[in-house]
């Protein structure tokens, strides 16, 4: 519901208060921002006396000149796309998967299905991946897709699952009356249309399965997060940790805002006209 | 499986702090998201920005990255706190916007003739809020959050790699001393974490379906 | 287009950019590899059906090391690790004339060592790998090649911390299933364990661990990048052979790079690697005897 239901609208009075009161919590906001940046910035002294330079200084920030820097960044910056990428594939198919098993009408495919879905659903995908990993012997990268395609493909599932649910029966119904088998009318009257909708759904879960692949540190997956806290805090020692975590962070919330933009285009492009 | 029986005493230690991470932060998660829920609707354009910004920032940093801002970044900044807190700390920031963006949609999902109701009666915003919008909301609000909180106990193993014994470090230490038995031992510990979230899922069906509001 | 389109396409051409950046990286890697001794000799000859055959067949070899460990196996920034671990591999590779740049590094974390053995995902393991009985029974080591000890790192102006025995019930950090997190679990401590080393330095630094305990090499490295600020106190307490990880029955290859091992030590091989990769920091140890088993 709007605001505007909520209370009159504001006099000019009102509106007065309500912009300085706005503007007062603005300036608190910036300021612990900038109290923040201040304490990261400024020298410290570590327990035996020795100071260290602030986390701005340059002496922290000079190796990222080195193009070569840039590569290694890069190349964890490929991983993780490529598993995002190979894992958001697979995972849509198993979801497709998933939905048609769950809707089944025989029961024993139906109560196999659910009990796997809330095995996968309920465990840690670091637990799925570690569990991989050490269990089958596949590569680090597989253990990251394969876990993560179990998850989300269990979510998208899901949201598949309701998706088809909210559409009116009368489109199964035109379906079967036309000829077409149930697995026919599955595929090509309902599914585009619960596809359709549930977009939004699909593509934020695909954002979280971006998010996900940073966990691949965890088995030994050289994606960006390995890469750069793990490797290259290692090769350059811990002065430069808080440098690589900045410039980590950039590159994630760079990849997921914009993947989260992305999605919101998409949705507004191909919801239908009744909304 | 006798791995499992002598190990048992582990798994509890871990299952434990697993517990502690789980309600301590999921009660701040939902003081923190109601406050984020209640300044994204404010009357105050800085708020709403704010509460924008923090939500945007919030959702779009893998939780790791938050923990390791949290477990390294803090004690530098000069806080005292124990591992676990720090942990607590993140997983409540990380948390937070989920627990908003329930609230929000439940509060979205109170028809508007409630509110236009309360308002034509004459009510002032704090009690349309307070004795009309949020008892509806509430009962919308449930099931996506227990929803978040699934999310949170799976989440507290990512503590696991910031020096907090959890249950997944306790998996990956018996993992490593149990060569052998590494499918029963990360079994266990499976079993572990599913012990907390399909009791959670089974509640929130069947609440969804007993509270389920025909519009 | 609206603005956030847009701003969402810059950010996606900059990421574009990184990846691009990335692709450049890798196919360079491929021409790059800085080549010290390590020649390939000509084709050598090897009982047929052995491991060495097959791999100086195929000329080329996967090897498992380590990528996060100062002085024995760190990757640089142009994707191939540097270190000790990595001249005794190459070595090895070179013996069976494959040269470098046929040689495909793969990380080895602690936990997936074994698995990687034994699923062939790796020909063979030099990654700062402690032989025990425990890893006896799924794999087997050629070596032991070089003696390390575990050892305590402390602050440089903690003089209270000498030795192991003042460990007890202190809060110390060590690495996620590494030997010497469970000897310092055995011996009373309070464990901080974490993923990387590089993690342990932090706390250290803050005062939540009062020491930070594994090997001493790695822990020489890790006072070296951050001069003057700790120190390694008292000696090594415990020792710890690293051997090279190969399949368990195949005695065969394990044989061959024990003799290749006492080769290394008579003919200066060994040294030079020594020399070249940790021993710029660290006085050299007269080498182990390779343990025929």
């Amino acid at each position: 519901m709007s605001n505007s239901v909520l209370f009159d609208a504001p006099g000019p009075k009102a509106k007065r208060l309500s912009r300085i009161l706005s503007i007062g919590f603005g300036a608190l906001v910036i300021g612990g921002l900038g109290y923040l940046i201040y304490l990261l910035a400024r020298e410290r002294e570590i327990f035996n006396g020795t100071t260290e330079p602030g986390l701005f200084d340059s002496s922290r920030w000079d190796i990222f000149e080195d193009p070569e820097l840039w590569g290694f960044i890069g190349q964890g910056v490929i991983n993780t796309l490529t598993a995002a990428g190979i894992s958001a594939v697979l995972a849509i198919i198993l979801g497709v998967i998933m939905a048609l098993l769950r809707t089944s009408n025989k029961i024993w495919v139906q109560i196999p299905t659910t009990a796997i879905l809330e095995f996968v659903r309920g465990m840690p995908v670091l637990l799925m991946m570690l569990f991989i990993l050490l269990s089958f012997s596949t590569g680090a990268l597989w253990a990251v897709v394969i876990a993560l395609t179990l998850y989300n493909g269990a979510i998208i599932g899901e949201a598949l699952r309701a998706g088809l649910a909210a559409l009116p029966k009368g489109q199964n119904e035109a379906g079967l009356s036309l000829g077409m088998t149930r697995m026919q009318s599955m595929f090509l009257v309902q599914f585009p249309q619960a596809f359709r909708q549930m977009l939004p759904v699909i593509v934020a879960q695909l954002v979280v399965l971006l998010k996900d692949t940073s966990l691949g540190f965890i088995v030994g997956y050289p994606e960006l997060l390995r890469s750069t806290m793990n490797n290259l805090s290692s090769f350059f020692g811990s002065r430069y940790t808080f440098s690589f975590f900045m410039v980590t962070l950039a590159i994630y919330l760079t990849m997921n805002i914009s993947l989260s933009i992305f999605a919101r285009y998409v949705a507004k492009k191909t919801s239908s006209v009744k909304n | 499986m006798e791995v499992l029986f002598e190990n048992f005493d582990r798994y509890l230690v871990g299952f434990w702090m697993t517990l502690q991470l789980l309600l301590v932060s999921g009660f701040f998660a939902l003081i923190i998201g109601t406050l984020i829920a209640m300044l994204r609707i404010s009357p105050l354009g800085s708020m709403r920005v704010f509460a924008t910004a923090y939500t945007e920032l919030a959702r779009n940093t893998p939780l790791t990255l938050v923990l390791f801002f949290c477990a390294f970044l803090l004690p530098y900044l000069g806080t005292d706190y124990s591992y676990p807190v720090l942990a607590i700390i993140g997983l409540s920031f990380y948390t937070s916007p989920f627990v908003a963006e329930a609230l929000r949609s439940g509060i979205n999902g109170v028809a508007l003739g409630q509110a236009e109701a309360a308002r034509s009666l004459g009510m002032r915003f704090s009690q349309t809020l307070i004795e009309i919008v949020l008892p509806q909301a509430f009962r919308m609000v449930i099931p996506p959050l227990i929803n978040v909180f699934i999310a949170l106990t799976k989440n507290t193993s990512v503590a696991g790699a910031f020096f907090v014994v959890e249950l997944f470090t306790i998996g990956k230490e018996l993992a490593n001393a149990n060569g052998d038995a590494v499918i029963l031992v990360l079994s266990g510990i499976a079993i572990f974490y599913l012990a907390i979230t399909i009791p959670l899922g089974f509640i929130a069906a069947r609440l969804e379906k007993k509270w389920v509001v025909v519009k | 287009m609206k603005r956030s389109a847009k701003f969402s396409l810059l950010a996606t051409f900059g990421v574009a950019a990184l990846v691009l950046s990335g692709c450049a990286a890798s196919t360079t890697e491929e021409a790059t590899s800085a080549a010290p001794e390590g020649t390939a000799a000509e084709a050598p000859m090897f009982a047929a059906g052995s491991t060495m055959a097959r791999l100086a067949d195929a000329g080329k070899v996967t090897i498992g090391t380590k990528f996060d460990q100062p002085l024995f196996g760190l990757v640089a920034p142009n994707g191939i690790p540097v270190g000790f671990d990595v001249e005794i591999a190459i070595m090895i590779a070179a013996e069976l004339g494959i040269s470098e740049e046929n040689i495909n590094w793969v990380e080895t974390v602690s936990a997936n060592r074994e698995p990687f053995i034994e699923s062939g995902q790796v020909d063979f393991v030099v990654a700062t790998y402690t032989i025990n009985d425990k890893r006896k029974e799924i794999i087997s080591f050629a070596g032991p090649y070089f003696l390390a000890g575990q050892s305590i790192l402390v602050l440089a102006d903690n003089d209270t911390i000498k030795s192991e025995a003042d460990l007890v019930g202190q809060p110390v950090c060590s690495v996620t299933g590494s030997t010497p997190a469970e000897k310092l679990a055995e011996l009373g401590a309070v464990t901080f364990l974490t993923d990387t080393y590089t993690n342990c330095l932090e706390p250290l630094r803050t005062g939540a661990v009062v020491a930070v305990s594994t090997d001493n090499v790695i822990l020489a490295g890790l006072a070296f990048q951050n001069e003057g600020q700790f120190k390694i106190a008292g000696d090594a307490f415990t020792d710890e052979p690293y051997g090279i990880g190969v399949l368990k029955d195949d005695t065969e290859f394990r044989m061959w790079i024990n003799d290749l091992l006492e080769a290394s030590y008579q003919d200066g091989r060994y040294q030079t690697a020594w020399d070249t990769t940790a021993g710029v920091l660290l006085p050299f140890r007269a080498a182990p005897m390779p343990d025929r088993y």
